[in-house]
């Protein structure tokens, strides 16, 4: 089966951000970028698919500007066999970009799409289960380990996912949509060699404007701003103390 | 327009983290619907009649709705849509399961994990693992938003008597069954809405001495949380891990022990109202943001917090 993975550019995640000062973004200039963390989740799943016989062709998808071609050359160097990025220059909303997704899903017909649970940036964990609406798939969302059987009605899957309260397992029949949770595996690092034969491979490019989707922002930006400051502490000498400074003190105890 | 809240339950008992979205959504209007999608939730239903400030309780009940699985209150949720200006859920796993899913279904762009409610229509939100707040105006003519439950105080649970008004649902998604559900048995203090929390991260070393953490949260009678590391390392399971990526706490006393204090891990535990810090590194960045450290051992310092106390 085809297993679609889609990728994401964002800052990387031991970066402390800097709110610009006029409150109209974050400042991503001259930061180190890379994958989302989840999304090389999703990547590594796929591979460990290809590796068992289950996944044939795993293909990297991206929504982004020219630059996210560096984290679809970075799939491509952990093993992906080809990469899509859909070209837009303004990053959609997570549902402009379920949308997107949606189309590339009906060109290339996989049976499974993977995705991380969120992206460190904007955090909204909405994208894959907003594909999997527009699909009318089932989904398997925050995913600790993922079964794949076939059996006489159709492949299935087993998922297992992590909730508040511990893990629930489902079983799913494909196609379907997974997202990812942190300890689904643990990802590869792309070893050089590798990276030098992800040069050669394919990355299709296609203008998202060509897709014949409406991108039109539905939430306006009003101001982004820095979160209020914690006073700085004390350090104190033992349990005592601080068993004294919470009761009397700072009166939680 | 009356607002629409998604109830959290597990068909016997409501999570208290409805009672905080309930509160969200009077900020908005005070016209408050709660749905109870489940299957033999009477329990639930009558402890949603009594919540001060709910005119009405929708009660749906069906066996497709029994495991919380999303693809069918999707589909619930998606046919009560059009009465409703707003529709609430928390931003718990529950909520950030279903609720994007009727977003596109209804073509709407959620508001995720909203913090504040500026007016009807602009709410704030983190960003970067709070690091930024972001503060957006919706244009969908339905607003779905998701809340997180430490940032509003909790509606009362007494003195309401909203009416019932009984749902007709029967669909189930035919790609989907529930399997099965395991689920951490804790003695503790749960850690979404503990007083006080007790986390071990990767200092701690080992499960073994992760009981460490258990004692002086038994002692404390506090919640047991967890950093990532921790949970990856194994010591702990997923469901205690604070953070960017798991449970959001704002108890009034947290206690980071043997945790460095990565951006992702502060995400989940900043809004505490005091931090204390027990770490051997004085340079562990959980200092810049803990009210009270300690800095030396902790196989030390922990045992002697549970003589003292």
């Amino acid at each position: 089966m085809k297993v679609l993975v889609a990728v994401k550019r964002v800052v990387d995640f031991n970066v402390r951000i800097r709110v610009k000062l006029d409150g109209s973004g974050v400042d991503t200039d001259n930061v180190v970028m890379s994958m989302n963390p989840f999304d090389e989740n999703a990547l590594e799943e796929a591979l460990r698919m290809k590796q068992a016989g289950i996944a044939s062709e795993i293909i990297a998808v991206s929504v982004g500007g020219d630059e996210s071609q560096d984290t679809l050359r970075k799939a491509l160097a952990m093993g992906a066999d080809r990469a899509v990025l859909i070209k837009s220059d303004e990053l959609p909303e997570p549902l402009g970009i379920a949308k997107l997704l949606t189309k590339i899903v009906e060109q290339e017909s996989p049976e499974v799409v993977i995705l991380g649970k969120q992206t460190i940036d904007d955090d909204s964990n909405q994208t894959g289960q907003m594909l999997a609406a527009l699909l009318n798939w089932p989904q398997g969302t925050f995913a600790s380990k993922a079964v794949f059987a076939g059996n006489s009605e159709g492949d299935k899957l087993n998922l297992t996912r992590e909730t508040d309260a511990g893990l629930e397992t489902l079983q799913i029949t494909l196609p379907a949509v997974i997202t990812t949770d942190l300890r689904l595996n643990e990802p590869r690092l792309p070893k050089l060699p590798d990276i030098m034969k992800a040069k050669k491979k394919p990355i299709d490019v296609i203008e998202a404007d060509s897709l014949g989707v409406d991108l039109a922002n539905r939430l306006k930006v009003l101001k982004v701003s820095s979160p209020p400051e914690r006073e700085p502490g004390v350090i104190v000498a033992n349990a005592a103390e601080l068993i004294d400074k919470l009761k009397n003190e700072a009166g939680v105890l | 327009m009356s607002i629409l809240v998604i109830a959290e339950h597990d068909n016997a008992s409501l999570n208290p983290n409805t009672l905080n979205t309930l509160s969200a959504a009077s900020k908005i209007d005070d016209d408050l619907h709660l749905l109870i999608a489940g299957n033999n939730a009477n329990s639930v239903v009558q402890e949603a009649q009594s919540i001060a400030g709910v005119s009405k309780v929708l009660s749906a009940n069906h066996e497709s709705l029994a495991d919380g699985l999303a693809e069918n209150i999707a589909w619930l949720v998606k046919g009560l849509a059009s009465n409703y200006s707003h529709i609430l859920a928390p931003a718990s796993n529950y909520g950030k399961n279903f609720m994007p899913r009727v977003a596109a279904m209804l073509d709407v762009m959620q508001v995720s994990d909203i913090i504040e409610v500026v007016s009807d229509d602009t709410f704030v939100r983190p960003i970067y693992a709070g690091n930024a707040l972001i503060t957006v105006q919706s244009s969908d003519t339905i607003k779905l938003i998701t809340v997180r439950s430490t940032a509003f105080d909790a509606l009362a649970a007494e003195g309401g008597s909203a009416s019932v008004e009984e749902v007709e649902f029967d669909q189930a998604f035919d790609r989907v069954e529930f399997v099965s559900r395991d689920v951490t048995v804790s003695e503790r203090a749960d850690l979404s809405t503990a007083r006080i929390v007790v986390s071990g991260g990767r200092g701690v070393g080992s499960q073994e001495d992760f009981s460490l953490i258990e004692s002086l949260a038994e002692k404390l009678g506090a919640a047991v949380g967890a950093s990532r590391a921790a949970v990856d390392s194994g010591y702990a399971p997923n469901d205690f891990q604070v953070g960017q990526t798991g449970k959001v706490v704002a108890p009034d006393i947290y206690i980071a022990v043997g945790i460095s204090g990565a951006i992702q891990h502060q995400a989940g535990m900043r809004e505490s109202k005091v931090i204390v810090a027990i770490n051997k590194d004085a340079e562990a960045p959980i200092f810049q943001i803990a009210d009270y450290g300690i800095v030396d051992d902790l196989f030390d310092v922990v045992p002697q917090l549970i003589e003292v106390l």
